[in-house]
């Protein structure tokens, strides 16, 4: 029956494009990742900074201004390492260049490779903090019973809002991701 | 009539297996989450014999997460969602004057999927380690980092959940755009059609974003991947956001259409038309598009910016204004209507003020700096079973009454309903009001144990969850009883009802309807 042909055809019209709107949510989902952390970057909300190392431009120092940066270490919980920044603060003019030490030091029995996470707070302030140095830009590894200086240069810069006089950067060791999962296998077995 | 002869059925269990009638469909789609009901409610019977006195009693602390886990996801997934597609099986065609479902074939699949779904979610409580015990939200780094080795078959389970709910939602939307009757227009078609094409479109938009976050767990827990994996560059945090990108339609698809059931059976029982017709369209199109941009007010702890919170405070009290058009319509339906108060009614009516309770204190909750006091406290837990038991639930319950003496040509026990509903009615405000007041005083939400001041609230809330619990009994009695026989119903059913399964279709409904189409005036 030609009718019953017609309805069919008119159906399947409707059924491909509602597949096809399936496919297009589900990659939506995955795009919700990369857009997520694009909106982060841009605003810097989360105090989401860049993992990346910054172009240095030409210093344009604000001297009539000082902004206290504080510093703090952390570890994740599946990490044998102590990790500190070597001064808890220190007051930097917007636009000049400053060097803070991280110290590190492995405290297990195993070489261990890191991660390390860096978040600004206030998130506002994420925008205008820049590294050109910085050991969260690569992996770390530290041998059993090594210690580590490691080095952090950074930007405060010129245009962050005049409210804003303390920034706090912070670090987050992570064991990586491939050995923090053989340890979670080893627990899972231990359970 | 003269549909005799095409009413020969299949028998035996064959009749089910292969069946493509979207009558006998609809009937097992009921029957699974029927099932669900009992066994997802066990499961809260555990929980609340555990928190009946504060202290560990009956079972373990690992147990009892997973207790409030499987419950969550089985009442969501296993029962609220099934008994509306089985809703939307038995009556889209015959509301809308179809002969049967567009795809019949995919039908029959789409329900056979089920079992094999939740037979895999259930299978992981007698998994070594233990079933998933992350709450029903599954947040990232809980259920990859930590998750129990059972996790990837919840993810199996969760992924086939979704094919159905999608193969579901194809079909219905192909069903209503494609087989409406002769000159019945969009705008002509009853609520419930309405809703169930508009839950349709919101489950084809979010469930395949749900397949994508369970996708993105598996390949960070199995295949080295940091979607959530701090250490590897990705964020706990934006699970949250993928997740209620997903769930907060979801908590639409699961209301909707018991607003198109409600909407319904109001009018039938005032003996009026239902008050502003496409004001409850446009309020049902409007909370659709609404429930995309409000997810974050499960999350104003998580630390957005300011800007962030006060859109999504904004965006979520705004979505009250439709739902508040809706409460107004079906209130103006009954003003001045000669009421009566029969069992489907009866169950209508607390829907409408205990729904109403439900979005009040949602209401409360959207304003973001309240909700960091109530947030992951018993006060959300009084919340969302205030919009989901006696919201949803008493919804199906009503419908199911409603229809029951259409589906089966039998009048159900009116007497046992009354008491079905009375003792409900009591016993689940028992259960759940106390709730809020433990939240407010502080009580967190899953957690097997508790400080000593909340013990009367939670004894309280215990005593109504098991009458609560035990008469739904009572309920599966009345429908086996009224299937088995009872006072014949008649063509209209109800004195006040209106709709082509109620005006051009006898009682029981024959097994095909509608080969010829009606003409719709
Ligand atoms: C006026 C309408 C509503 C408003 C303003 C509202 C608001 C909220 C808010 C702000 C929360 C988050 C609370 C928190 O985690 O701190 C919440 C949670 C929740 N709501 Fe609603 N809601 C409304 C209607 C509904 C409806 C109709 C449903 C379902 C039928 C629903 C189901 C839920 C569920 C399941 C949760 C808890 C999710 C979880 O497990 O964390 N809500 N609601
Ligand atoms: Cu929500």
């Amino acid at each position: 029956m030609t009718d019953q042909n017609q309805q069919k055809n008119a159906n399947s019209k409707v059924v491909r494009k509602l597949l096809l709107a399936t496919v297009f949510m589900f990659g939506f989902g995955y795009a919700l990742v990369p857009l997520y952390n694009i909106f982060c970057d841009i605003t810097g909300l989360n105090g989401k900074t860049s993992d990346q190392a910054a172009e240095v431009k030409p210093a344009d120092i604000d001297n009539n201004r000082w902004v206290t940066v504080e510093f703090i270490g952390s570890l994740n919980d599946n990490m044998p390492w102590k990790f500190r920044p070597a001064v808890s603060k220190m007051k930097v003019r917007p636009g000049e260049p400053s060097r803070v030490n991280y110290i590190a030091k492995n405290v297990s029995s195993n070489s261990i490779v890191g991660n390390a996470v860096p978040s600004v707070s206030p998130g506002q302030a994420a925008k205008y903090f820049t590294k050109t140095e910085c050991f969260c830009f690569t992996q770390q590894e530290l041998k059993s019973g090594e210690e580590k200086e490691m080095p952090v240069v950074f930007i405060v810069d010129k245009n962050i809002p005049k409210r804003i006089n303390t920034v706090t950067l912070s670090y987050t060791f992570f064991n990586s991701p491939a050995a923090t999962k053989e340890k979670s296998n080893v627990s899972m077995a231990n359970k | 009539m003269s549909e005799d002869h095409h009413d020969h059925k299949p028998t035996g269990i064959g009749r089910w297996l292969f069946s493509t009638n979207h009558k006998d469909i609809g009937t097992m789609y009921l029957w699974f989450s029927f099932i669900m009901l009992f066994i997802g409610g066990g499961m809260a019977m555990i929980i609340r014999a555990e928190l009946y006195q504060p202290g560990m009693q009956l079972v373990e602390p690992d147990f009892f997460n997973q207790m409030t886990t499987l419950h969550g996801l089985i009442m969501v997934f296993g029962v609220i969602m099934p008994a509306f597609v089985g809703f939307a099986n038995w009556l889209v065609p015959m509301m809308i004057g179809a002969p049967d479902m567009a795809l019949p074939r995919m039908n029959n699949m789409s329900f056979w999927i089920l079992p094999f779904a939740f037979g895999t979610l259930i299978s992981t409580l007698f998994m070594e380690g233990s079933a998933p015990n992350f709450g029903w939200t599954f947040y990232a780094p809980l259920s990859t980092t930590y998750g129990p080795a059972s996790t990837d078959y919840f993810i199996f389970g969760v992924h086939l959940m979704g094919i159905s709910s999608i193969m579901g939602s194809i079909n219905v939307i192909v069903t209503i755009l494609n087989m409406r009757a002769p000159g019945m227009t969009l705008m002509k078609m009853p609520i419930f059609v309405w809703t169930w094409l508009i839950t349709a479109f919101l489950l084809i938009a979010v469930m395949p974003v749900l397949a994508g976050v369970v996708t993105m767990m598996l390949t960070d827990r199995n295949f080295g991947t940091s979607f959530f994996e701090a250490s590897g560059g990705g964020d706990p945090v934006m699970f949250q956001h993928v997740f209620w990108f997903f769930g907060h339609p979801e908590v639409y698809i699961m209301i909707l259409p018991s607003f198109g059931i409600i909407s319904q059976i109001i009018p039938t029982f005032a003996r009026k038309k239902l008050f502003g017709y496409s004001s409850m369209v446009y309020a049902t199109a409007s909370i659709a598009i609404l429930s995309f941009i409000v997810w974050a007010h499960h999350m104003y702890t998580v630390g957005m910016p300011l800007a962030g919170e006060l859109f999504f405070m904004l965006a979520t009290m705004l979505i009250a204004v439709p739902t508040g058009v809706k409460v107004f319509n079906w209130t103006a339906t009954m003003w001045k209507g000669s009421l009566t108060f029969e069992t489907p009614m009866l169950f209508s009516v607390a829907f409408i003020i205990l729904f109403t309770i439900g979005g009040f204190s949602g209401l409360m909750m959207s304003i973001t700096p309240i909700d960091f006091q109530y947030h992951d406290t018993y006060f959300i837990v009084a919340h969302f079973h205030y919009v989901l038991v006696t919201g949803a639930l008493f919804a199906i319950f009503a419908g199911a009454y409603y229809w029951l003496p259409k589906w089966t040509g039998n009048m159900y026990d009116e007497t046992l309903g009354k008491v079905h509903f009375w003792i409900s009615l009591v016993s689940v405000n028992v259960l759940f009001f106390p709730m809020h007041f433990l939240g407010l005083a502080g009580m967190p939400r899953r957690i097997p144990d508790y400080a000593l001041q909340f013990t009367d609230f939670n004894q309280m809330a215990s005593i109504g969850a098991f009458v609560f619990g035990g008469i739904q009994l009572l309920f599966l009695f009345i429908v086996i009883k009224c299937i088995r026989g009872g006072e014949k119903a008649t063509d209209r059913v109800w004195e006040g009802a209106e709709g082509l399964e109620f005006e051009q279709l006898p009682s029981p409904a024959p097994f095909h309807s509608f080969t010829d189409a009606p003409q719709v005036k």
